[in-house]
């Protein structure tokens, strides 16, 4: 349910969910989402230009030529969510290769979790994860839970440059960096897998909120003959 | 019959294919891009006699040579912008914005830099040549999305233009003056009670200096620092173009058109529609100020923004 809903802006409506991340709060703001797609599909609200799903908020962003806030804001609070239509949800293995030469943070993750390498990886590949969101940069999924015991903060500078496929880690979320980019996660590994693919126009995105992924380890002469 | 096409023969230095932006990709992390100054945009296209949902070349700071190569075309340039043309005769002309030139093969078109602004653009009769992707023409240099294998452009490359034989434009031109108030307003954030009184209220009074960290994703700004007293992140959300951010140095940044599609960092405030253009015009070193209205205000003040747009595009027309 939106607990509120505000502008953000003159051009954007900001639906709030709450303020907790799980994924029981996601699945509601991931339910409106798809909804509005539909209703903007055919054309039902003239107007919408661009929605952003996240932890726990939906933006919806509208031409300001066309339409305004408290007429979309109207829309929204009379709309009629029907959960008929399950939301389709795959699950996606992603191989990791943790040497040294990916793994950048490691040294600082064991430092500040006292915890070995090993461990942290065992606990990071021990578990499948759910997709909460994508963005930032194209097709960078947002996951989540970490175990407990493997949360750390981001590096206190971020790198100005995170190298393409860099896997990372920061409180209890875990990324893929999906286009060199500046980022401030820690980084313990790489993919070689394409999560991004700009040739697959109708569906370049790997993976979608809602989707459940797992990390398995590779060598780096797995990583680097890598063939898709 | 041999293709018409630009040559480049100095890139300039941010030159890339734009138009008025992607739109609904947000939930994938594909960002807006398009124009900076989108009444620019509108008014390079009209002057050639194109929608002006065609494609332009914008520039920043330091504009591209180029070389018309195989036929003939009418351009356009619009900002703030100093050009001339180099006929094939070696003779020069200064060039003007806001009206339309004749190119021929061989004349050069030297798009020397823009003056007290940022962006330019340059606009051709028939249009660019260029295939949409995700129903936008604009460059995302991010993604690699858009004309030019979506990156900028570089010396030796080549730009096409549609062939349009019969094509005959009329002289075109207007007066336009570009804005240069450097007082921005903006709506409260969705964080503003994240700072203290005594920073909402310096960022309303003090003046911002915008540095040289300032391209198509943002400004950073560098003034009266803004203590956040709540939290200096949050749980990353949706952002738009306009929304001024604060990370936990207390300096804020204006996000703008190429800017990430989530992220963190408490929202003070955004700059409302109307003033987006001229904020992102703005050169480094310039001081601005933010001053708050409503949202009624603000939306009235995009009406006044829209019909002074199309007063332009009519008197061209």
């Amino acid at each position: 349910m939106i607990k509120n809903i505000s502008n953000l802006g003159d051009a954007a409506i900001y639906c709030d969910f709450g303020t907790e991340v799980n994924e029981t709060i996601n699945s509601e703001v991931i339910k409106y989402f798809n909804y509005l797609s539909d209703v903007i599909k055919e054309r039902k609200i003239e107007g919408i230009t661009n929605l952003t799903p996240s932890y726990n908020k939906l933006i919806i962003s509208f031409d300001l030529g066309i339409t305004n806030f408290s007429n979309i804001k109207k829309k929204i609070e009379n709309l009629k969510i029907e959960d008929s239509k399950k939301q389709s949800s795959k699950k996606v293995k992603i191989p990791v290769c943790c040497d040294d030469k990916y793994g950048l943070d490691f040294k600082r993750l064991s430092e500040k979790l006292s915890l070995p390498k090993e461990e942290i990886l065992k606990l990071y590949l021990d578990k499948e994860y759910f997709c909460y969101m994508t963005g930032f940069i194209a097709g960078m999924p947002f996951l989540g839970d970490l175990d407990k015991n493997i949360r750390c903060d981001r590096l206190e500078t971020p790198r100005v440059k995170v190298p393409k496929g860099s896997v990372g880690i920061t409180e209890q979320f875990a990324n893929i960096y999906t286009f060199e980019s500046p980022g401030g996660w820690n980084v313990i590994g790489s993919t070689p897998k394409k999560i991004f693919k700009k040739e697959n126009i109708n569906d370049p995105v790997l993976i979608k909120p809602g989707d459940k992924v797992i990390f398995y380890e590779i060598t780096n002469e797995e990583y680097l003959n890598w063939n898709e | 019959m041999s293709e018409v096409y630009l040559e480049i023969l100095r890139s300039g230095i941010n030159t890339t294919a734009q138009d008025c932006g992607r739109k609904h990709l947000y939930h994938i992390g594909i960002t807006v891009s398009g124009a900076m100054d989108l009444r620019n945009h509108k008014l390079a296209n009209a002057l050639v006699a194109n929608k002006t949902e065609e494609p332009s070349i914008e520039f920043a700071y330091q504009g591209p040579l180029l070389k018309l190569k195989n036929g003939k075309i009418n351009f356009a340039i619009t900002g703030d912008v100093a050009f001339k043309i180099v006929r094939k005769n070696s003779m020069v002309e200064e060039g003007k914005c806001y009206q339309n030139y004749l190119l021929e093969s061989d004349d050069q078109l030297d798009i020397i830099s823009t003056k007290k602004s940022v962006y330019g653009y340059l606009s051709v009769s028939g249009g660019f040549k260029f295939k949409k992707t995700w129903n936008s023409f604009s460059v995302n240099t991010k993604a690699n999305i858009g004309p030019n294998n979506g990156k900028k452009y570089s010396i030796g490359e080549k730009i096409f233009i549609k062939n349009h034989e019969n094509l005959k434009i009329k002289e075109k031109k207007i007066n336009y003056t570009n804005p240069t108030n450097n007082l921005i307003r903006v709506l409260k954030g969705t964080n503003f009670n994240y700072f203290s009184n005594d920073s909402q209220n310096k960022f309303f009074k003090d003046e911002y200096l915008i540095t040289n960290l300032t391209d198509r994703m943002g400004m950073r700004l560098k003034g009266s620092i803004l203590e956040n007293i709540k939290s200096t992140n949050i749980k990353s959300e949706g952002l738009i173009k306009g929304v001024v951010q604060v990370p936990a140095d207390g300096n804020p940044i204006i996000l703008l058109n190429d800017h990430g599609t989530i992220g963190g960092y408490p929202k003070i405030g955004v700059v409302i529609s109307a003033d987006l253009d001229r904020v992102a015009q703005l050169p480094p070193g310039t001081s601005i100020k933010f001053k708050e209205v409503s949202l009624v205000e603000a939306e009235n003040l995009f009406k006044n923004y829209l019909s002074e747009t199309n007063k332009y595009l009519n008197a061209i027309n």
